[in-house]
């Protein structure tokens, strides 16, 4: 090994030993990294211009389409493993609430028993009533739509957007806009939608929002999520006049104006009025409702697809 | 970085792709949910160096947008950036220091969680400042931070850590 001796270690009597190293030039290191890491923020900026603007029959949406096709299979292998561990979740999570929840739902049912003779009677004279005016009228629900039955396989990350994906799509008879329900009440709408796979907009999420009505007192009003909060919403839009109690039962309205119609059809649990203010200078009512649906704990859904497409 | 260390961390960034659509999202603990896909990139960025990192935050992101039908390259960007910066880092001032991971990961949930924010805001989606920056962004931090270490040994004893090049070496002799 060659030695070099420097004036200064060679006043001081040492002896130094270069050990030779591979080192890459620093310039064309710096170069090649930006030049990667630019080429992937392009091409990452390319991506969401182009899947922004463009429709889902485009050619970015088929790509995207294919590409949710062949990663279906993985997140349904990934969703039936994670099941079990899920329940466990649940079932631990549900433990700390059973106590109040089981109160609550001695309470509901004897509530429940009251309207059910109630609404028999009620059910009687509106098919009389129904018969005797003709009347015309929207999508009702359940009657009018075939329920395809889908798993929950993903959600995405972060709270900027509110939806799930379920593993059902075009190839079920699902289509973008079809209203999605479980046992509990509404859940959504169908947003896109590619062969095996479909993305539903929760209720919950900032751009959601569902013509509502309560079912005690036909005031109306619009659902929509409650800022600031996860999975509370508001009915917004009731008139100072019309009466909003608390406790009162929140269902969609289904509304009907000549060609247009409510994406939802009337008469869907939505949720139970919690609480009921208004001040002075406010010109609507503030109406929050707590949701039937869990929301953060969705594992299966029904997608409503109107009968008459089907037929 | 060879054929067969690049293979294996890709199949790492799937695998955390996949559970971080399928399950780790819906685990909303005190309004947040923790974002293992992010840490993973991290401790790659960290593990393997900005470029790689770079990458394979650019390909999780993209599985995410694919499998959740969002928006294509908004999550690839998120984690472009989270990969690259944590990169950055680990060739830097964060080289051997002990806490870099839980460094790296605290700072980049908090910028990921604004740079998040001000981008579905360019992009015209109705997101409420407080919800993501505050309610759903506190529980995350921490919930990541309590993930980091695990996923930074896990990862590393997965993928391995990438050779550093050597600074010139002066050995001196008496």
């Amino acid at each position: 090994m060659p030695r070099q001796r420097s004036p200064r270690s060679a006043a001081l009597g040492l002896t130094v030993r270069r050990i030779p190293t591979t080192i890459p030039s620093r310039s064309s290191g710096t170069l090649r990294r930006r030049l990667v890491v630019g080429l992937l923020v392009l091409a990452s900026l390319v991506l969401i211009s182009l899947s922004f603007r463009a429709d889902e029959s485009g050619p970015l949406g088929g790509v995207q389409s294919a590409g949710a096709t062949v990663l279906r299979p993985f997140a349904v292998g990934f969703e039936r493993v994670a099941q079990p561990f899920r329940d466990v979740y649940g079932w631990a999570d549900s433990l700390l609430t059973a106590r109040s929840e089981a109160e609550t739902l001695r309470e509901e049912l004897r509530e429940a028993r009251q309207r059910a003779i109630q609404s028999e009677y009620a059910v009687q004279e509106n098919v009389y009533l129904r018969d005797l005016l003709d009347y015309r009228d929207g999508p009702r629900f359940p009657a009018d739509f075939d329920p395809v039955a889908a798993e929950v396989i993903g959600r995405p990350s972060g709270a900027f957007t509110q939806a799930i994906v379920i593993a059902a799509g075009s190839n079920d008879g699902v289509r973008a806009n079809d209203p999605v329900v479980t046992a509990d009440g509404l859940v959504g709408v169908v947003t896109r939608v590619t062969s095996g796979t479909a993305r539903i907009q929760l209720l919950t999420d900032e751009e959601a929002a569902a013509s509502a009505i309560d079912l005690r007192t036909g005031a109306t009003g619009i659902v929509r999520h409650a800022r600031g909060t996860r999975e509370t919403l508001v009915l917004d839009r009731v008139r100072k006049q019309d009466v909003v109690r608390r406790g009162n039962e929140i269902v969609t309205a289904g509304w009907r104006a000549g060609a247009l119609s409510s994406l939802y059809p009337k008469g869907i649990p939505i949720g139970r009025v919690t609480s009921v203010g208004q001040t002075d200078t406010d010109l609507f009512q503030q109406v929050q409702v707590d949701p039937y649906v869990d929301f953060g704990a969705l594992d299966a859904v029904l997608v409503l697809v109107p009968t008459e497409r089907g037929g | 970085m060879t054929a067969l260390d690049s293979l294996r961390a890709f199949a790492v960034v799937f695998v955390a792709a996949l559970l971080q659509v399928v399950i780790v999202s819906s685990l909303v603990i005190a309004g947040g949910a923790p974002d293992l896909l992010l840490v993973v990139v991290v401790a790659l960025g960290l593990l393997r160096g900005s470029v790689p990192g770079a990458a394979f935050g650019f390909v999780g992101g993209l599985v995410v947008d694919v499998v959740t039908l969002g928006t294509l390259g908004v999550t690839s960007l998120i984690l472009t950036l989270a990969g690259f910066w944590a990169g950055r880092y680990a060739e830097t001032t964060g080289r051997d220091r002990r806490l870099a991971p839980l460094i790296a990961v605290g700072t980049i949930t908090v910028l990921a969680g604004a740079f998040g924010y001000l981008l579905h805001y360019l992009l015209d989606a109705e997101v409420v400042a407080g919800t993501v920056l505050v309610t759903a962004l506190v529980p995350a931090f921490f919930l990541n931070l309590i993930l980091a270490l695990p996923v930074f040994a896990l990862v590393r004893r997965l993928v391995g850590e990438a050779q550093r090049e050597l600074a010139p070496e002066v050995e001196v002799l008496v």
